[in-house]
């Protein structure tokens, strides 16, 4: 896994989910942060485009199942 | 502007502003608007309110407007949100019947229309409308714009319609998210996979700046609105330096690099027509100033769209706290605009609460970024507006006229005043409504009242509603003043005491109490009770009623007795 994309990722949930001790590895999914819900989903998903300049399909939004699987899709197609 | 990010904002709810002010909204749309609320809650923040937000569930438009006991009733706040989509809105048009389509928009309207009217009927709010952004199915191609059956011809017209019945509708205000598409572009306003996975029909991104919108209207709409643009000259109204170049160096006029100064000048005039007071303070001789307002034949802006001129060589600051006591406006009204960053920066520094927004620094530029500024935002608009800036010109001559008189007495009796008081009646309205919203200073209640409000208090049987007029020898003040009393028993309580602070100290004050108290005993009051609730901005009131013959009666009240009423002297004439 890409530790570039990890830290720069870890910073977005730190921001999202306003909490600084936060760290997510490639397993971490929905279950394991309380705040994840539906609503947060959404705003987690357009704070990383905006990070990496890249855009996840709706496919992408709805199917991933972890933060590993986050993270590989960005490093497919990430412009920054 | 940089605006603060949807993230930044959703931040800021965790954040204490238990000590800003209030603010109450629901929030119904035909999609999902958690974001949206949270955004707009966020922006609060920004701008010092507190928003309470009720926001109903998903599509509920309907269900939260027909139901008398629905939680939008029940919570009666004091802004009702519609968020209608574009999305939903092509839906509703691909379902209904292909042969009345041409008719699409105008059942749509009325559909709209009936949703105000239900709340309108139900509680006293103020309505925030979104109207639709432009979207193009390019079903036609461009010959879309021809024929009435197609999706974006049907769009334009539901957004032509809205504005047309919002006129109709005091306490009702469209929010452009349309004319914010067309600034930010649609790829910046909205997500279709967000639409598709959660009904979200704006990008997170675009959501601070649609709160931004939505909050300037509420405040504009509560008195908090700019009055006032105080100009620099060289180089900000016209390019090079007057005292150097002389009236045949500085750039103005049609052609080459002065156009840039003209647009500029036409937009500014555009401003004053709409009411806002243009004021000059610069650092020139006074003569060399005004020379290019007179003679020059390229200049747009004339003496007469000037309120206060001032140039001269003392510190800009110093210029400007004078132009606020001319004009008796709060210096968070104002707006400084001046290409000189250095100049700026001691206005920013040394005149608390006045606007600096920093121009670029070529001025073709400056009007497309003060459009984006968006500083001068109103929730009102009557044809006295377009007076003020003879009334301010007015009041230069009265301060002239008051330097060559002997005592103020003789001032006074010199201005040959002539007032009116009569009760609301619906030409009134609007102005009245707005005096509620606009006068801090002035204001012994600090009500606000929309026009809705003032119609509801004219009618009522248990009020005594009046306004003033005032006219002198130099022009017409207009309507000034507005007083609300309400029936209880025996005494009359003064709800509404407000004047607009431009005729302080005419003996318009001692008029407008002893008419109250004719007026009371006429009716047959014996008491009338006056009340002073002290505010931020309204102290210069905090004595005025036993100034003016009342008697303490507790807690910030006073009183005074119809029968034994000794009238204070003034030096106007009623008309009768």
């Amino acid at each position: 896994m890409n530790s570039e994309i990890m830290e720069r990722l870890n910073r977005v949930f730190r921001d999202v989910f306003d909490d600084r001790r936060l760290t997510v590895t490639a397993a971490t999914t929905a279950n394991d942060i309380e705040d994840w819900d539906s609503l947060t989903h959404i705003t987690l998903i357009s704070a990383v485009e905006d990070e990496f300049g890249m855009k996840f399909t709706m496919r992408e939004v709805v199917g991933m199942k972890n933060v590993g699987e986050m993270a590989s899709i960005v490093e497919s197609r990430r412009r920054r | 502007m940089e605006l603060p990010g949807f993230v930044e904002l959703k931040r800021n709810l965790k954040k204490d502003m238990s000590s800003f002010p209030a603010v109450t909204a629901a929030v119904i749309g035909d999609c999902a608007t958690q974001h949206f609320s949270a955004a707009l809650a966020g922006w609060g923040y920004t701008v010092g309110i507190r928003y309470d937000i009720f926001d109903s569930d998903y599509d509920q438009i309907d269900a939260q407007t027909m139901d008398p006991s629905s939680e939008l009733y029940s919570h009666a706040p004091q802004n009702v949100i519609i968020v209608n989509c574009t999305q939903r809105l092509y839906e509703d048009f691909c379902a209904f019947p292909p042969e009345r389509r041409a008719e699409f928009a105008d059942t749509k309207a009325a559909a709209i229309e009936s949703v105000w009217k239900r709340i309108c009927d139900s509680v006293r709010t103020r309505i925030i409308q979104l109207d639709f952004p432009e979207w193009d199915d390019r079903v036609f191609g461009d010959y879309a714009s021809r024929t009435p059956e197609s999706f974006i011809y049907q769009l334009r017209r539901l957004n032509g319609l809205i504005s047309d019945r919002a006129k109709e509708y005091k306490n009702l205000f469209i929010s452009d998210i349309c004319g914010i598409q067309s600034r930010i572009g649609e790829q910046a306003l909205r997500d279709d996979k967000m639409y598709c996975v959660g009904k979200l029909p704006f990008r997170t991104d675009a959501l601070p700046l649609i709160a931004k919108h939505i909050t300037d209207i509420i405040l504009a709409a509560s008195g908090r609105f700019k009055k006032c643009a105080v100009l620099d000259l060289d180089n900000t109204l016209w390019g090079g330096v007057i005292g150097d170049d002389g009236m045949d160096g500085i750039q103005i006029g049609e052609l080459g690099t002065g156009h840039a100064f003209t647009e500029f000048q036409r937009w500014l005039k555009e401003l004053k027509n709409r009411g806002i007071i243009l004021c000059v303070c610069s650092k020139n001789n006074d003569s060399t100033a005004r020379e290019p307002f007179l003679n020059h034949p390229d200049m747009v802006l004339r003496l007469e769209d000037i309120s206060v001129f001032v140039a001269n060589w003392q510190d800009k600051a110093t210029n400007i706290l004078s132009i606020r006591d001319t004009l008796n406006i709060g210096l968070d009204s104002m707006v400084f605009i001046d290409d000189n960053p250095f100049e700026r920066e001691a206005v920013r520094s040394l005149v608390p609460g006045i606007t600096v927004p920093d121009l670029p620094e070529s001025p073709e530029d400056y009007v497309s970024f003060l459009r984006g500024e968006d500083l001068f935002g109103t929730a009102s608009f009557s044809s006295e507006d377009r007076a003020r800036t003879d009334q301010y010109r007015a009041e230069a001559e009265r301060v002239g006229l008051r330097s060559r008189c002997a005592d103020y007495g003789e001032y006074l009796r010199s201005l040959e005043m002539v007032a009116e008081a009569k009760p609301f009646d619906s030409f009134s309205f609007p102005r009245i409504s707005q005096l509620t919203q606009r006068s801090n200073q002035f204001n012994l209640r600090t009500v606000r009242y929309s026009e809705q409000d003032i119609a509801d208090l004219a009618a009522d049987p248990g009020c005594i509603t009046l306004y003033f007029k005032l006219r002198d020898r130099f022009g017409d003040h207009g309507l000034i003043s507005v007083v609300v009393m309400k029936k209880r028993g025996k005494e009359l309580f003064v709800d509404t005491w407000l004047m607009s602070c431009r005729v302080l100290k005419r003996g318009m004050e001692e008029f407008i109490v002893n008419k109250m108290i004719s007026v009371a005993r006429e009716a047959g009051f014996g008491r009338v009770i006056g009340e002073y609730v002290p505010t931020a901005k309204n102290s210069m009131v905090a004595d005025i009623y036993p100034r003016l013959g009342f008697t303490p009666a507790g807690d910030n009240l006073y009183s005074a007795d119809t029968a034994s009423f000794t009238p204070n002297q003034t030096y106007i004439t009623e008309e009768k």
